[in-house]
C-alpha cells in the first residue's frame, strides 16, 4: 500500500466575482513510503495546490487524498512542510528555538528538545548559528532552519514547496546536495515541488511531470534509476534530463501561450 | 571630528540586529547616540533666546533663560512637580486601562471575523469623535474629579490600540500559522506562541501613538475642568497673565512628551526589537 495516494482529485477555486478556476482535475498519483517524489511542472500548473491539499491547508473539491489509508483532514504533524519563502520562520525566536518549536508544543522536556534540535541543526550544517535570529541569517541558512525544524518534529513525510527557488544558483546546488545526503541518512518520504528539471533529476527517485494548467494532472512518471551522488555531466543524468525535457516541453509552451 | 551618525539610521540597524559600532570608546558611542539630540536642543533654545531678545522683544514672549529660572523656582517650591504628577497620574491610569482593554479587543477583532463585524461599527464610529469633544459629556457624567479625566484618556487610547492590534493580527503571514499547524500546534498554542508575539510590534506602535493623543487630551481636559495638572497651570497663567508660567508649562509638556516617547522607542527596540514582523 502506498503511503500517500491521490485519487481523481479535483480542486476548483471561485473568485469573488464568481468565476471558477479549475487548478487540478482527475489528479491521481501514488507516493511510496521512503521515496523522494518530485512533482515537476510549468508555472501555474497547480503543483502548489497539490501540496497545500496534502498538507491539509486546503480541502479538495472532489476526489480522495489518503495517507496510510486514511483521508487527509486538516494539517497534522505527520506532514511537515518546508515553504518557499522565509515568512514561515518565527522572527522572535532564535534558530534553535525555531527548530524545537514543534517539540515545545508537545511539551517535550527542555533538555531533551534542545538536544534533538541541536542534532538536526548539526545535520543541516548550522552548528554554531543556533543563537542567531532568522533576520541575522542568509537565505540559504533560513531554509536550513526550516528543514531542521521539520526534521526535528519527525514527521511521516516532508512536503517541500520549491524550497530552493529563491536562492542563488551556487547555494541552491549546495543545498540540493545536502538535502540528497539528508534523505539518504533519514530515508523520510519526501514530496518535492519544483519547476526545475535539473533539480528534479538531481533529487527525485521518481518524477511526476504535470500538464499545463488549468485543470492539470500528471502527464507521466519517470523513474530515475540513479543511486548515490548524481553528477550533472554524467551520460545517464543527461538521458533522464532529456527524457523529462521531452515530456515537459510542450506543456511549458502551452503554459506560456495561455498566459499570453 | 566626531561621528555624525544619523540617530534614525542607528535605530533601524538596532532593529535589524546589525549593530555596527565604529572604533572608539564609550564616549564616542554616547556621542553618536545623543550628540545629535544635544546639538538640536541647544540650537532650539539658542534661536528662541535670540528671537525673544532681538526679534519679538516683548513680555508676552519670554526668553528661555527667564522661563528656566521661573521653572527652577516652581520646582523648588514644589508647584511644578505637583501639577506634573497630577497630569502624569491621569495619563498613566487611563493609558494603562485603555491599553489593557484595547489589546484583547483588538486581538479578538483581528482573529475572528464575526467579532470584527460586530465591533467595527463601535470602533469606526466612536474613533471619529475626538476625545476633546467628549470632555463635555465626561464632565456631565463623571463631574470634574479624576473619573472624567481617566475616562477621556481611556477613550483616546483604546481605539488606536484596538485598530493597531487588529491590523497586526491581520498582517501575520499565513505561512507562520500554517507552519505551526503542521508542526502540531493547537489553536490555543498558535494564538499564544505565534499570533500574539507576531503582533507585539503593532501593539507597541498603537500604544506609542495613544500616548501622544493622551497628552493632547489631558491638557484640554485640565484646561476646562481641573484643580491641578499642567493644563490647569496653563489656564491659571492665562487668567493671571503669568506668561512665564505658561511657558514653563509648555516646555514641561514638550520635554515630558519627548522623554516618554523616547522611553517607548527604547523599549520597542530593546524589549521587543526581536519581535520584528519581517522574519
Amino acid at each position: 500500500m502506498p503511503l500517500v495516494s491521490f485519487h481523481n482529485v479535483e480542486k476548483t477555486y471561485r473568485s469573488l466575482q464568481g468565476v471558477e478556476y479549475g487548478a487540478v482535475e482527475h489528479f491521481s498519483v501514488e507516493i511510496e513510503a521512503g521515496e523522494f517524489f518530485c512533482l515537476l511542472g510549468p508555472s501555474g500548473c497547480g503543483k502548489t495546490t497539490v501540496l497545500k491539499m496534502l498538507a491539509g491547508f486546503e480541502a479538495p473539491t472532489a476526489g480522495h487524498i489518503l495517507m496510510d489509508g486514511r483521508p487527509v483532514q486538516g494539517a497534522s504533524r505527520d506532514r511537515g512542510v518546508v515553504f518557499q519563502g522565509d515568512d514561515s520562520l518565527y522572527g522572535w525566536l532564535t534558530a534553535v528555538e525555531n527548530v524545537e518549536f514543534g517539540l515545545r508544543m508537545r511539551h517535550v522536556r527542555k533538555a531533551d528538545r534542545r538536544e534533538r534540535a541541536m542534532h538536526y541543526l548539526e545535520l543541516v550544517g548550522l552548528r554554531g548559528q543556533e543563537k542567531k535570529y532568522p533576520a541575522e541569517l542568509s537565505g540559504g541558512m533560513k531554509q536550513r532552519i526550516q528543514i531542521a525544524r521539520v526534521l526535528a518534529n519527525e514527521p511521516k513525510m516532508l512536503l517541500m514547496d520549491e524550497p530552493f527557488a529563491a536562492l542563488d544558483a551556487q547555494t541552491r546546488s549546495l543545498m540540493q546536495e545536502e538535502l540528497a545526503n539528508i534523505w539518504h541518512t533519514t530515508r523520510t518520504t519526501v514530496l518535492f515541488i519544483t519547476h526545475d528539471i535539473d533539480e528534479a533529476v538531481t533529487l527525485g527517485k521518481r518524477i511526476g511531470v504535470m500538464r499545463a494548467g488549468p485543470r492539470s494532472q500528471v502527464k507521466g512518471v519517470v523513474e530515475v534509476a540513479l543511486n548515490g551522488a548524481r553528477s550533472r555531466t554524467d551520460d545517464v543524468f543527461l538521458q533522464y534530463y532529456k527524457q523529462v525535457y521531452e515530456m515537459i516541453r510542450d506543456e511549458v509552451a502551452k503554459a506560456i501561450a495561455r498566459a499570453d | 571630528m566626531p561621528s555624525k551618525e544619523n540617530p534614525t539610521a542607528r535605530e533601524t540597524n538596532a532593529g535589524g540586529r546589525l549593530f555596527i559600532l565604529g572604533p572608539g570608546g564609550a564616549a564616542r558611542r554616547l556621542w553618536s547616540v545623543y550628540g545629535g539630540y544635544a546639538l538640536g536642543f541647544v540650537s532650539l533654545f539658542l534661536i528662541w533666546q535670540l528671537a525673544s531678545l532681538y526679534v519679538v522683544s516683548s513680555v508676552l514672549f519670554p526668553p528661555p533663560t527667564v522661563v528656566f529660572s521661573k521653572g527652577l523656582l516652581l520646582v523648588r517650591n514644589g508647584v511644578l512637580l505637583e501639577h506634573l504628577a497630577a497630569s502624569m497620574q491621569r495619563i498613566l491610569a487611563g493609558f494603562i486601562a485603555g491599553s489593557l482593554l484595547g489589546i484583547p479587543i483588538g486581538l479578538a477583532m483581528g482573529s475572528f471575523w464575526p467579532v470584527r463585524k460586530l465591533l467595527e461599527p463601535y470602533t469606526e464610529f466612536l474613533r471619529f469623535i475626538p476625545s476633546v469633544a467628549m470632555i463635555t459629556v465626561a464632565v456631565i457624567w463623571f463631574g470634574i474629579g479624576e473619573g472624567a479625566k481617566i475616562f477621556l484618556i481611556i477613550y483616546t487610547t483604546i481605539f488606536i490600540v484596538i485598530l493597531n492590534t487588529a491590523a497586526g493580527v491581520s498582517a501575520i503571514a499565513p505561512n507562520k500559522i500554517r507552519a505551526a499547524q503542521s508542526l502540531g500546534a493547537t489553536r490555543a498554542q498558535i494564538f499564544f506562541h505565534v499570533a500574539l508575539p507576531a503582533t507585539v510590534p503593532y501593539i507597541l506602535t498603537g500604544m506609542r501613538l495613544a500616548m501622544g493623543n493622551s497628552f493632547t487630551t489631558i491638557v484640554a481636559a485640565e484646561l476646562i475642568a481641573a484643580n491641578d495638572g499642567l493644563g490647569k497651570m496653563l489656564w491659571d497663567g492665562r487668567l493671571f497673565m503669568l506668561v512665564d508660567e505658561i511657558f514653563v508649562s509648555l516646555v514641561t509638556l514638550g520635554l515630558l512628551g519627548f522623554a516618554v516617547d523616547r522611553m517607548f522607542r527604547w523599549s520597542i527596540y530593546t524589549f521587543a526589537g526581536k519581535y520584528s514582523p519581517a522574519t
